[in-house]
């Protein structure tokens, strides 16, 4: 019976929606609501609204063990990881966490600009919980892992923001704690980074060190964990062998398949950009969540523009069923539309793109949609918003039946020549 | 145990309940943070400054020479058979301690929004290390006093082995005001905006620029000794200068009155504590 070293009983997390929404308040605020509650008082008095992030979240997990927790966005996981990191206290339940806690929650959070990346190394490990001595040791294992050798005496202000990744993950890679906590850590930096990261992880726990992964990228938390918990709505909704996890996970959002709508009614960021709609639209012109590869098919943006914005650009992502992106495409990659929308005024849009015929594979895919401008301000990101599948009939090489692996299968240009000798 | 053993902690997660776990051995635990902390306010202080450290010097030196101008030629207020300029230095290097640990450590929270939402650590470490930070000021500008005194001619306290316990009280005053603020600043920004007058305000209300005798005895006095900072720096230029009365019953409350903001200060910052993370 292998020691359990996290034990969570009945965990729930409330939120007031209020302090959500806002933030902090000014004295004003409470001032004026007091006075105004003191007027009202009798009509109709309405206690602050509250939603519940996380209920009744109870697991274990034994020592040693990497377990992915994957889910929508909102479901609640990186509120569990915070939790468990003891960031924030539960509002109800119970955990016991036994050892040392390292939390990979964001790379670079410690930072401090104006000092040299020798200092941030030793600020850094400080707040992650390292010892000065255990720092010391490890200081030139840390600045090799890093791959910033000649620029450790610069204030890391001048660093790109790929070496300050880098050396962020390096200090928390040489935490060595007893249980990891890793927030989507994968989703920044470049493949060559994001393999290192994986590297390290995969090392981490082949020392028989516990670690809690969080994750929207599938690949990611098939090829390190054997074991998963799907977190929906707060709560968890299953545990299971990763591949049977992740299969359950993407079912739930099969309902939506063909077309996602955002309504805007209790949303509360005043954005400039509204999405309004994402679908999938097949070759007889309507809604589909199945389309065949043998012809082409559209992909539909719908949104409002609250006010005039310069340089948009809306686009989508395209990701296997596993998350691993395929593609990223923006409307105005062209040229030629790039500078006659320059300035796209108040309104309501469509961007449409066509697929290809004989372009994808069978398969399921997930759609993401993004829109932002450049350098600028991003308003809004769903990297998977929507699932879909292709129906193979037609596909060029039909007449073996047999599948094919890989997510494109495009119809390309062959010629057999006889060679000469 | 050595300095490297980590101890098999085991951390019970749930809803704290009470007012009274104070939370000081868990900060002994994280001295090491709270040293990091401090190192990093004194690095970066002077970061990108044309005079560098030289304004822990420079900022007591003008404002040294602004009062001599005004209160002592212009106002001609007494400063206590002193050298103006010795009597106003004295003055202003425990209030400097206590204006910038009071005013840096009640942004800290704030300012440290990334780390606080982010790593667990005693929250704590954050308004003590940011006080603490102006200790390094205030030895630079100690050797600037030690300078006048010479240069005066002015003659030492028998009490300067005082001196420090005053800077401790200072000390302690700072971080009890600053925890007030730092934890109010979380969930009322108001309170950028009012530490400034605030600050300014209790300059008046202690004597750096005229000697504490100037208020009538009596329960003027009486009322003058619950500020701490009227004994703070009464007391210091009593150790260092041997002027003004000895620390008495007077000293006594203001004092008391540091123990009380300090104590109520670490209960209110840890009541709020909790949900610092989710409102800042």
């Amino acid at each position: 019976m292998p020691d359990i070293v996290i034990r969570a009983e009945g965990i729930g997390k409330r939120y007031r929606i209020g302090s959500l929404q806002t933030g902090y308040q000014t004295l004003r605020d409470v001032v004026v609501d007091g006075a105004r509650s003191v007027f009202r008082r009798g009509a109709r008095d309405r206690g602050p609204e509250y939603i519940w992030a996380l209920r009744d979240i109870s697991f274990e997990v034994p020592k040693g063990q990497v377990l992915g927790i994957i889910g929508p966005n909102g479901a609640g996981k990186s509120t569990l990881l915070k939790i468990l990191s003891r960031v924030t206290e539960p509002t109800e339940g119970y955990a016991e966490v036994i050892g040392r806690v390292g939390s990979l929650l964001e790379v670079g959070t410690g930072f401090h600009p104006e000092l040299s990346g020798r200092e941030n190394i030793y600020l850094n490990g400080a707040v992650l919980g390292m010892r000065r001595a255990e720092i010391r040791r490890k200081f030139d294992e840390i600045v090799s892992f890093s791959e910033v050798e000649q620029f450790i005496d610069t204030p890391v202000k001048r660093y790109s923001t790929g070496m300050q990744l880098r050396l962020a993950f390096a200090v928390a890679a040489h935490l060595e704690p007893e249980i990891l906590l890793v927030d989507e850590v994968l989703a920044v930096g470049d493949a060559a980074f994001q393999r290192k990261c994986l590297g390290k992880m995969d090392a981490v726990a082949q020392e028989g060190r516990t670690i809690l992964f969080v994750s929207h990228n599938m690949s990611a938390v098939e090829r390190l964990t054997h074991e998963t918990i799907v977190v929906e709505g707060g709560r968890i909704v299953k545990r299971a062998p990763t591949s049977e996890a992740i299969d359950y996970y993407l079912t739930i959002g099969m309902e939506q398949m063909g077309e996602r709508l955002w309504t805007h009614d209790e949303d509360h960021t005043p954005s400039p950009f509204e999405p309004v709609a994402l679908r999938v639209i097949g070759p007889n012109g309507a809604v589909a969540s199945q389309v065949p590869t043998a012809e082409p098919f559209d992909i539909e943006l719908e949104y409002k523009l609250t006010e005039s914005i310069t340089g948009l650009r809306v686009g989508i992502y395209l990701s296997t069923s596993k998350g691993e992106r395929l593609l990223t495409s923006y409307d105005t990659d062209d040229l030629e539309t790039f500078r006659s929308r320059e300035r796209r005024p108040a309104g309501r849009y469509i961007s449409r793109c066509r697929i290809p015929a004989n372009w994808l594979n069978e398969g399921r895919f997930m759609l993401g949609f993004n829109a932002s401008s450049f350098g600028v301000r991003s308003y809004f990101t769903d990297e998977f918003a929507l699932n879909f599948s292709t129906d193979g009939t037609g596909a060029p090489g039909s007449q073996w039946p047999e599948a094919r692996s890989g997510p494109f299968r495009p119809a390309l240009e062959w010629e057999i020549l006889e060679a000469v000798n | 145990m050595t300095v490297e053993a980590i101890p098999a902690q085991k951390h019970i997660i749930k809803p704290s309940r009470g007012w009274l776990d104070l939370g000081l051995r868990e900060l002994w635990d994280y001295r090491e943070l709270v040293y990091f902390l401090i190192w990093r306010d004194v690095k970066v202080r002077y970061k990108q400054t044309l005079f560098g450290a030289g304004w822990a010097i420079l900022k007591p030196f003008l404002g040294m020479v602004v009062f001599s101008i005004i209160f002592g030629r212009l106002a001609g207020l007494s400063t206590d058979g002193l050298p103006g300029p010795v009597f106003y230095f004295a003055g202003l290097l425990p209030w400097i301690l206590f204006q910038d640990g009071v005013s840096k450590s009640g942004m800290s929270l704030v300012a440290g929004r990334s780390l606080l939402t982010k790593v667990y650590f005693p929250r704590l470490a954050m308004p003590l290390a940011s006080v603490s930070a102006g200790l390094v000021d205030l030895g630079l500008s100690f050797l600037v006093l030690l300078g006048l005194m010479i240069y005066f001619s002015t003659s030492f306290g028998g009490q300067w082995w005082a001196a420090p316990l005053f800077v401790a009280w200072g000390l302690l005053a700072s971080i009890g005001v600053g925890l007030w603020l730092s934890a109010l600043n979380v969930l009322y920004r108001d309170v950028s905006y009012v530490t400034p007058f605030l600050l300014q305000a209790w300059f008046f209300a202690t004597p750096v620029v005229y000697p504490a005798n100037l208020i009538p005895e009596g329960p003027w006095r009486l009322l003058y000794s619950l500020n701490p900072m009227a004994g703070v720096v009464q007391g210091f230029r009593w150790a260092m200068l041997e002027v003004g009365e000895a620390p008495g019953p007077l000293a006594a409350i203001s004092f008391g009155m540091t123990i009380l903001i300090l104590l109520s200060g670490v209960v209110f910052f840890r009541r709020m504590e909790r949900g610092f993370a989710d409102v800042i």
